[in-house]
């Protein structure tokens, strides 16, 4: 049903990775590198848009990670020919919650995922580089991210790219099999896997969303498709109460001229 | 009332000596030209860079013995342009005009641009220059306002479809969305066009399974083809590349004959500057075979247009 046409994801991807890059004078992006099918898509599009040499992979763990993570990430690294370097946040992390221990592993996931954006931000200034994201569209629709952590990002080349369209994409861009094959899994705490989290399948979601979404398809309409009301009704309720990680911070209008209300540009004003 | 197709008249004349079977048959090509389609990736809201690149196409242009050379739909000035349309904009009478005019003294050219009017209302226009004179102004008249589309917000509306002469025949102007709506075609075509020419800004978008482009390049294709065999014209599409804020341009500019058939065809996605031949002697010749547009009742058709209006 979804439509997983890998030779014309890769040439757009591939083009606006280097169009978008290129447009704002640089050359070299970083990517943070999971061990997850996503970043390993990023990098590996971005190394084929900019050359290897260009993106910088960089790999955070903490010290509960799962040592298949980082060596998943390593993997990439030499698939991908692209450089990378290793930046624990056990340190910082630890420091932080020594004053408050009883956080819960919620709070303590998205602190991660916010130090690893910082990270990222710090790098790109570092090495003159764009931060390339690794949201997919299932994640930004569900919202299933952190705000302003793994969300965070200067272009995001899998934003439009439902899961299972990255898991195609990967296949056909040489991501490493036992990458695309693992459970998904935001590895923020032992055991962790997406999927669990969520309740159901990515396969089983991303055929819904396509056709709530991209189609437009009405409730009654989903129902005939086979959809339980229960199962369409809570993924309307995550898509709209999740709206605001999509969006800036709402700005109180004063002015006749409020930012991206009535002072409106295109990012790429004057690109 | 009564209509009447406006027919392109020769420049000169054919030598008389030879029969008129043979006039045809010798005919010299002076209803034949050369267009090039300059599928360029213009830089957002900076109309000094973009003119850098009008100049640099021109003279590749004229290198290459094009006669008409157009440029896609708001290449001046690049397409998401929202709050910058003021910024950018350009008057007839104005500097940016002025250099188009000298450049078309090298090569009669189709600029596309933001056209600001003495009331300050903004176009998105289609210029036709030629021997150093604005000869067409063609203000868009379907300004898409859907989707991931926001045109009328920012432009005024164009109120006119018409064709007009030129040293290489009479031609019609459509930009982007106005293709979109047959009408504007059909109006161009009793209008007497031989060919239509249409600058456009098109995203790319929709990623369908077993095709080679997206699906809104398989559309354009579908239209562009059927409107030159349906009236028996030539179509020429200049379409941009490059990436807006990420919104994708599909290139795969090109020229299709009365036939159906592919002239000249840039590739997808990419820069490209492509050449192909225009000869209104297909025109006649498919015409002769099927005179569809002869046979076009524009009595009945206007009839019928009364009462649904009513």
């Amino acid at each position: 049903m979804i439509p997983t046409n890998v030779s014309l994801m890769r040439r757009i991807l591939v083009a606006f990775i280097r169009n978008e890059v290129r447009k704002v004078g640089l050359e070299r992006v970083v990517v943070g590198l999971s061990g997850g099918v996503d970043s390993s898509l990023s990098a590996m599009l971005a190394a084929e848009a900019l050359g290897s040499e260009q993106v910088l992979g960089i790999m955070m763990p903490y010290r509960t990670s799962s040592a298949e993570s980082l060596e998943h990430a390593r993997l990439v690294v030499e698939a991908s020919g692209i450089r990378s370097e290793t930046v624990e946040i056990t340190p910082q992390i630890d420091a932080y919650f020594a004053a408050f221990p009883d956080a819960d592993p919620k709070r303590r996931g998205n602190k991660m995922a916010r130090e690893r954006m910082t990270i990222l931000y710090d790098h790109s200034a570092r090495w003159d580089a764009l931060v390339a994201g690794t949201s997919n569209k299932t994640e930004l629709l569900l919202g299933y991210g952190t705000l302003h952590g793994d969300m965070a990002s200067a272009l995001n080349p899998l934003g439009d790219l439902y899961k299972t369209q990255v898991w195609a994409l990967s296949e056909a861009v040489g991501v490493p099999e036992v990458i695309i094959t693992k459970q998904p899994s935001a590895d923020l705490w032992t055991g962790q896997t997406d999927e669990a989290e969520l309740g159901f399948s990515y396969r089983e979601v991303d055929e819904l969303l396509y056709l709530m979404v991209d189609q437009r398809y009405g409730r009654a309409e989903l129902i005939d498709t086979g959809f339980t009301p229960e199962f369409i009704d809570d993924i309307a309720r995550r898509i709209q109460f999740s709206q605001f990680k999509r969006r800036l911070p709402v700005i109180a209008k004063v002015s006749h001229r409020t930012i991206d209300r009535d002072f409106r540009y295109s990012r790429d004003w004057g690109k | 009332m009564t209509f009447r197709f406006v027919r392109p008249v020769p420049a000169s004349s054919p030598p008389s000596c030879v029969s008129p079977f043979l006039q045809n048959v010798l005919a010299p090509s002076f209803m034949s030209f050369r267009v090039g389609m300059a599928q360029i990736n213009p830089r957002l809201g900076d109309v000094g860079a973009n003119m850098a690149l009008y100049e640099a196409r021109v003279r590749e242009a004229a290198g290459a013995g094009v006669e008409v050379l157009v440029f896609p739909e708001l290449s001046l000035t690049g397409y998401f342009l929202r709050d910058m349309v003021p910024d950018v904009a350009v008057r007839l009478e104005g500097p940016e005009m002025e250099r188009l005019r000298d450049l078309s003294r090298e090569v009669s050219l189709v600029a596309g641009l933001v056209l600001e009017s003495a009331d300050h209302r903004y176009f998105n226009a289609a210029v036709y220059l030629e021997d150093g004179e604005v000869r067409h102004v063609h203000r868009k008249v379907y300004l898409p306002t859907y989707g991931m589309f926001d045109e009328q917000r920012y432009f005024a509306r164009g109120d006119r479809v018409r064709a007009f002469d030129t040293r290489h025949g009479r031609l019609a102007l459509l930009i982007c969305e106005d293709l979109w709506h047959p009408s504007t075609v059909y109006l161009a075509a009793l209008d007497g066009a031989l060919s239509i020419v249409c600058p456009s800004s098109s995203p790319l978008r929709g990623v369908t399974d077993g095709a080679d482009q997206d699906d809104n390049a398989r559309y354009w294709e579908l239209i562009t083809r059927g409107y030159a065999e349906t009236y028996g014209l030539f179509v020429v599409h200049a379409n941009r590349v490059g990436f807006e804020d990420g919104v994708g341009f599909w290139g795969g500019s090109g020229i299709l004959d009365p036939f159906g058939h592919t002239v000249c065809k840039a590739g997808y996605y990419d820069e490209a500057f492509v050449t192909g031949e225009v000869s209104h002697e297909a025109v006649r010749r498919k015409r002769t075979r099927a005179p569809l547009m002869r046979d076009e009742d524009v009595d009945l058709t206007i009839r019928e247009l009364e009462r649904i209006r009513r």
